[in-house]
Parts: C-alpha cells; sequence; structure tokens
C-alpha cells in the first residue's frame, strides 16, 4: 500500500466539488496521514502552519478520484495487451482512483485463488484500488454458479461474466437469488446472445449501407426486461451495464419507479459517438454493444441527466493491432477509455445537458454505492483520493501518449475540452500532468539529439 | 487521413479537371458522380466494338502489372479481369488465397504489404470479408479495384449491368427497374441500388423479409414481398443468386418454396412491361431463382451481354485508373 506523506498538505484555491454533499464551492481540502482531515470554503484561512505543504490549485476543480466500475485487464494471460501495472498507470493518467476489474482474462478468474492473485499483483502496484469481480459462472461459460459466498469474502465486489450475458434464464434466476445474501450486484451484459449472434454493427441504414450484419436495438431491452423479471421475483440486485438504447433505459427507468433493486451504467462511446463512426469500416469503433443510432445517443444523455442511468464507466477493453487491424467483421469489439473517460464525460458539461456536480456523481459516488465501497466522497475522515483538472482546458485525444499499452480509442484526435492536473490516491500524488510533460519533453529532446 | 474520406462524404470529380475520373481506386459505387460513371460507360462503348474485331489486343497498358488477388473463389470473374487485362497489353497474374488456410494474423495487411513491395500498377481484390478491399487499399500505392467484398459493393458487376441497359435502351433515366433475390448477402444488389439511383433510374426490391436489410428502404428504393406487384410495370428485372446453404430453413424454408413465390417464370413476367428485359449476374440457380425458358429467351434475356460487357467494363476502369495513378487530381476514393 502507498505510504502517506509525513506532512499534511493543503490543497487551496479550489473549485471543491463533492457530489455527495452537494458541495460545489471555492476553498481548500486538507491531507493528513492519507486521510481528507478538513475540507471547505474557510480552510485556507484557520488551518495554516509552518509544517504543511501548500498546493495552490489555481482555481482548478477538485473532486473524489474517480471510481471506474468497469475495467478490462489483460493479466493474467495477455499481458502485451495490458497489465495490472499498466492499467493503472492508464488510470491515474485519467483520474481514476479506484478500478473494478472484469473476471474475463486467462485464466477467468472464478475461483478464490485467482481472485487472490489479481488482488496481490494490483498491490504491488498500489497506485489506485483495484477491486475485482469474480465470475458468475466457471468458466464464463453460464452453466455453474462460482463459490460466490467465498470470492465474496475473499473481496469480489460483484459478480458478471463479463463481455457475456447470463443468457439462460434459469442459471440467472438462481444467480440472482443466491447472491441476495452476500449483498453484491450481478453485474449483466445485456445482450441477447442468439439475437445478436451473426452481428457485428448496430442493425440499421448505416450497417445496411457496409454490408455488415446488423445486431437489433431490442437485444437489449429484450435481456432487460427479462431480467427485471427475474429481479422482482428473486430480490437480487441487478446492474445493466453500458447501456446504449433508448428502449431500455426507459424499461430501467420504470423498473425503478417501481422499487427494484436495478442499477446501469453507460460508456463514454454511448453517448458521445453514434453509429456513424463505424463508417470507413473504423475497427476501433467495433464495439458490444455496436453504437447505436443518434436517437438512442439522445436517450443515453437524458437517461445520464436524470439519474435513470447512474454512472458512467470507462467500460476500457485494450486490444491489439492484429485484433483491430482486420476487416470490421473479424475485428474484436472494444476500445480503451480509462484516459479518456473524464474529458469525454466533461463534454456533457459544456453542451449544457448536464451540472458538473451530476457529472462528477456519476463518475465517482454513483459507482462506489453500487459496489459498497466508501470512496467517491470528499467526506472528512475519508480516503484522500482526489483528481484536480481544468475544467476549461484544450486539447486533443493523443492515443500516442496513453500509459495504458494499448492504443484503441474511437476518439482518436478528438477535440477535448477539461484536463487532469494531478491525480491524489491515499494522499500521496500519483499522477501529475506538469511533470509528465516535462518527462517527455526531456525524452523527445534526447531522441531527437 | 485522405485515405478515410468515404465515397459517402465524396464531391464528385475535382474541379477545374472535368473529364477526368477523379480517384485513385474504385471501391464502391456509392459516393461516384454521373459524369464518372458516364466517362467509365463511354470508355467501355469503345472496348465493345475493339473485342468483336479479330485483333482484340491495344497497348495501352504495356508494362503495366495487374494482380488479381482472390480471397474467394470465382472462375468468372476472376477470367473477365484478366481477359480485360490481357487485351489492354498488361502484365497479369492471377492470386487465389484460400481464406481457411490463412493463420488468423497472418491477414490481410501482410499481403498487401508484400504485394505492394513488388510494384504493381492495379490490384484487383475479392474478399468475403465488408470493408476488406478498403482496408487493402490503404496499405498500397497502386490502383484498387473492388472485384466484391463481403456484402458491401461489387461496382463492375453494376457498371457492366448499366452498360448492357444503355447499349439496349439508350439510357438508364427514368427506368423502373426491380431487383429480385437475396438483397441482405448481395453487393450486386446494394452497387446497383446506388448506380441505377445516381443515374435516375427508380429501384424496387422484390424479396421475403428474412433476406431484406433492415433500413434499406432508406436508400430510396420501394420494397414488395409480393413479386406480381414489386413486378407491375417495370422495365427491367434482375435476379440475384440465392446461396443454396441460405435456402435450407436459415432465411427461407426451401427452394421449392422460394421458387413458388420468388422464382421468376414466364407467368411472373408477364406483371412486367411486355418488352421487359432479364437480367441476371450469374451463376444462375435453373429452377430457383429463374426458369429455364426465362433465362434462354433471346429477346429479352440480356444474360449474355451482360458478360461480354464485363470484359469491355473492366477494360475501362483499368485503363482510366492505371492512367490516373500519375495524375496529380486522382484522389482516394
Amino acid at each position: 500500500m502507498s505510504v502517506p506523506p509525513a506532512r499534511p498538505t493543503l490543497y487551496k484555491n479550489a473549485r471543491l466539488l463533492d457530489p455527495a454533499s452537494g458541495l460545489d464551492t471555492s476553498g481548500g481540502l486538507i491531507v493528513r496521514d492519507g486521510r481528507i482531515a478538513a475540507i471547505g470554503p474557510h480552510v485556507f484561512v484557520d488551518a495554516i502552519q509552518d509544517d504543511v505543504e501548500v498546493i495552490d490549485c489555481g482555481g482548478r476543480c477538485l473532486a473524489p478520484g474517480l471510481v471506474d466500475m468497469r475495467v478490462q485487464v489483460r493479466e493474467p494471460g495477455d499481458e502485451h495487451m495490458e497489465t495490472l501495472a499498466s492499467v493503472q498507470a492508464a488510470a491515474v493518467a485519467g483520474g481514476v482512483t479506484t478500478i473494478a476489474t472484469l473476471p474475463n482474462t486467462n485464466p477467468i478468474i472464478d475461483d478464490v485463488s485467482l481472485l487472490e492473485f489479481v488482488e496481490r499483483r494490483a498491490l504491488e502496484v498500489g497506485l489506485v484500488n483495484v477491486h475485482p469481480y469474480a465470475a458468475a459462472t466457471k468458466g464464463l461459460q453460464g452453466h455453474e454458479m462460482t463459490e460466490m459466498g467465498l470470492l465474496a469474502e475473499s473481496g469480489a465486489v460483484g459478480f458478471t461474466d463479463g463481455e457475456r450475458a447470463i443468457a439462460d434464464a434459469l442459471v440467472m434466476r438462481r444467480v440472482l437469488a443466491y447472491s441476495v445474501q452476500f449483498d453484491r450486484p450481478i453485474i449483466q451484459h445485456p445482450e441477447d446472445p442468439t439475437l445478436a449472434r451473426e452481428g457485428c454493427a448496430n442493425e440499421g441504414e448505416t450497417a445496411t449501407r457496409l454490408g455488415l450484419a446488423g445486431i437489433p436495438a431490442c437485444a437489449e431491452v429484450m435481456m432487460i426486461e427479462r431480467d427485471l423479471r427475474l429481479v422482482a421475483l428473486t430480490g437480487g440486485r441487478y446492474h445493466a451495464a453500458h447501456v446504449s438504447t433508448a428502449a431500455a433505459i426507459d424499461a430501467i427507468r420504470q423498473a425503478k419507479a417501481r422499487g427494484l433493486p436495478v442499477s446501469c451504467d453507460t460508456a463514454p462511446p454511448y453517448f458521445a459517438l453514434n453509429e456513424q463512426a463505424i463508417v470507413g469500416y473504423r475497427t476501433f469503433a467495433r464495439l458490444s454493444p455496436p453504437l447505436r443510432s443518434e436517437d438512442d445517443r439522445r436517450a443515453v444523455v437524458a437517461g445520464l441527466a436524470d439519474g435513470t442511468i447512474d454512472v458512467i464507466a470507462s467500460d476500457h477493453a485494450p486490444l491489439d493491432q492484429d485484433s483491430k487491424r482486420v476487416p470490421f467483421a473479424q475485428a474484436l469489439p472494444g476500445a480503451v477509455g480509462l484516459e479518456t473517460l473524464l474529458a469525454i464525460s466533461l463534454e456533457l458539461v459544456h453542451t449544457e445537458a448536464m451540472s458538473l456536480l451530476d457529472v462528477i456523481a456519476r463518475l465517482t459516488n454513483g459507482p462506489a454505492r453500487i459496489l459498497g465501497l466508501p470512496y467517491g466522497t470528499l467526506a472528512v475522515g475519508g480516503e484522500a483520493d482526489l483528481v484536480m483538472f481544468d475544467l476549461n482546458r484544450a486539447g486533443r485525444v493523443d492515443p500516442s501518449r496513453f500509459s495504458s499499452k494499448s492504443r484503441n480509442s474511437p476518439f482518436d484526435g478528438r477535440p477535448i475540452q477539461g484536463r487532469i492536473w494531478r491525480t491524489v490516491h491515499a494522499g500521496r500524488l500519483v499522477f501529475d500532468a506538469e511533470a509528465e510533460h516535462t518527462e517527455r519533453s526531456a525524452r523527445e529532446a534526447t531522441a531527437g539529439a | 487521413m485522405d485515405s478515410t474520406i468515404l465515397p459517402e462524404h465524396s464531391t464528385g470529380p475535382t474541379p477545374g479537371f472535368a473529364g477526368r475520373f477523379p480517384y485513385r481506386h474504385l471501391l464502391g459505387i456509392e459516393g461516384l458522380a454521373r459524369p464518372d460513371i458516364d466517362l467509365l460507360l463511354d470508355r467501355a462503348e469503345d472496348f465493345v466494338e475493339q473485342n468483336r474485331q479479330a485483333d482484340k489486343k491495344v497497348s495501352a497498358l504495356r508494362g503495366r502489372t495487374l494482380i488479381n488477388l482472390f480471397f474467394e473463389n470465382s472462375t468468372r470473374t476472376r477470367t473477365s479481369f484478366e481477359l480485360a487485362g490481357k487485351r489492354l497489353g498488361g502484365d497479369v497474374i492471377n492470386m487465389s488465397v484460400d481464406t481457411s488456410s490463412i493463420k488468423k494474423g497472418e491477414t490481410l495487411i501482410d499481403t498487401a504489404m508484400t504485394l505492394n513491395a513488388m510494384h504493381p500498377d492495379a490490384l484487383v481484390v475479392r474478399h468475403p470479408e465488408s470493408g476488406a478491399v478498403q482496408l487493402l487499399a490503404e496499405k498500397v500505392n497502386c490502383a484498387v479495384i473492388n472485384a466484391g467484398d463481403g456484402s458491401h459493393e461489387h461496382p463492375t458487376q453494376a457498371l457492366l449491368d448499366a452498360l448492357t441497359i444503355r447499349r439496349r435502351l439508350g439510357t438508364l433515366e427514368g427506368l423502373e427497374v426491380a431487383i429480385c433475390g437475396d438483397v441482405a448477402h448481395s453487393r450486386v444488389a446494394r452497387s446497383n441500388i446506388h448506380l441505377l439511383s445516381i443515374m435516375g433510374a427508380r429501384v424496387r426490391l422484390i424479396a421475403p423479409s428474412t433476406l431484406l436489410p433492415a433500413g434499406i428502404e432508406r436508400l430510396g428504393v420501394e420494397v414488395h414481398h409480393d413479386m406480381r406487384r414489386g413486378l407491375d410495370g417495370c422495365d427491367i428485372v434482375m435476379m440475384l443468386r440465392l446461396q443454396t446453404e441460405r435456402m435450407k430453413g436459415s432465411f427461407v424454408p426451401s427452394v421449392r418454396e422460394y421458387f413458388r413465390y420468388y422464382g421468376l417464370n414466364q407467368e411472373k413476367l408477364r406483371a412486367a412491361k411486355p418488352d421487359a428485359l432479364i437480367m441476371h449476374p450469374g451463376p444462375m440457380n435453373r429452377g430457383v431463382e429463374i426458369d429455364s425458358l426465362v433465362a434462354d429467351d433471346i429477346d429479352r434475356s440480356l444474360i449474355r451481354e451482360q458478360v461480354e460487357m464485363g470484359v469491355a467494363v473492366r477494360m475501362a476502369v483499368l485503363q482510366i485508373l492505371v492512367e490516373a495513378q500519375v495524375e496529380p487530381w486522382a484522389r482516394n476514393q
């Protein structure tokens, strides 16, 4: 675990953003022994002592470190795409201080010893909190339940079959029912696998013009509506991952109104892009679920704004060139997202679709609440996980500068507004954009000489 | 990057070079403008006459190398391109790549790089995946001609169909054309829909719903499930090939049921104009999508003429694109 700095630190002159308490004000924050010791508009006046390190935030935003509840890591198995070390470097570069990792590695995380391997390897790096999900069914085969109790005791924050739907209704029923006593969410990849079997793009005019087999939008809501019936039957906690269609969001909105224990997330591509992004057979925009129509994209924005969608997750899926530099239908679906998560989410603020505090909520205390983790707030006494960012600084997405081992971003070259300045985990500075910049300039100067 | 600009966004010929074909490649019909198509057809017209003479060879592409790269079996299209290249005086090499024998990873791009290093002047490519030809075109320096990619496009087929119609009826403008059969999996259908629409013809599609792709009506076509109604008053009937593996219950229940509702016979043809013409891209499944009596009707069937026009159109495309390689106005399509 990270060693907290000896001296307390005062972050002054910041725009403090804490969605859990509704705080959005200018002020300062003191970190002592890796925890938040004080926060508020007047902290800078009464807390100055000689032995305090003072950091002037220059009016930048200071928010809880982001909690990303959907991250794929390729360790164990495909370490050339992403390791438990590189994924943490990517996380802190994106202002993320907590990640929940999917079990779809090789081998699959469906056993206590494998889960503990992930936790141990993650701790050796210690840049962010890493909380693994465990597989809901053995080998992600969708047939037999894993040892959910033992896995939960060992730290599994939820159960999921990753990029596969738990398709068998009886299996899903039992998984939901059995999970109740351990109070862990079941995270579903909501897509009817038989309807989606032959497809690689959203069904409709765009796929038809390109000659690509389509996946109908209703493949998503069909699975969600079935699952909602099973939630009503069992009382299990259900979370639908990366919702992408208007119909699915409506179904969840209604389920929430009925009081069912359901939640959902979406990922930046689903509110920032539509199916047009695949035109030209751009395999970096091949995702699962596929990018949808403009109407669906607008529905995702509306769902985020009204709170139907609780969480924005990166759905980080690192993939190598061999998986993407092939004809579209042969390409593996997925995109890296940790390092663009905040910048793309801030588009919702700049387009005035949502308030800044609401967007931060979807990235912090929203996911922390679903996973039952004590992060995502600036509450006094809590772990000092912080992100500081320039809300308005303009730039451009440049995958060649990613810390992730993979570069498969559908946002390559996209103009963005908003940039991470610093990331702090447990009181320790784990990312500093200015230092990165200096280092890179030095490297480039050396390379050029 | 220029190479990622799509046909959809192209704006027709580059100003100042009227009468020139403005692209480096022929990847599809979508995005071409009417003058581009006229240019190709006019040039092909010249070759039709030449191909009927005893000495069919010219030296337009002497010293140039053309590679036919086929990732999918096709005797007819490959032969047509081969003949076209040879009649233009070029050196033609055929490469058949059995996709099932390629390991995943040793892919299309590797093949493209290897061939590119041999400095060909044109690559004619057929591939079972939509978009594969464009991917390859982004990696090579020569002209690339799409000879069919997945369910996406087969531009030279649409051009040869257009030339066949134009020679028989004078124009495509205002014609009613029915395209009938497996539209969902057909690159021929897509290329023809684009080309006929650009040239001012009206297109109706006739197929069961399982063989129509979603949103196809957004391409400006009329959709029919009843063949007689779809054929009513049309000038041209284009039949599409239905692959037999799709007729065993997955898309339609059986061959005999398909022929009953969507096979072209003399009785159904009566709904069309009395002098309506019949086309088929070949190879035909007689008794599946077309009755032999109709296919062999010399007054109405254009099927043999289509094959003849195929060579002329491919000569035109090859010559124009290879010429354009040295011209400054040629853009990536």
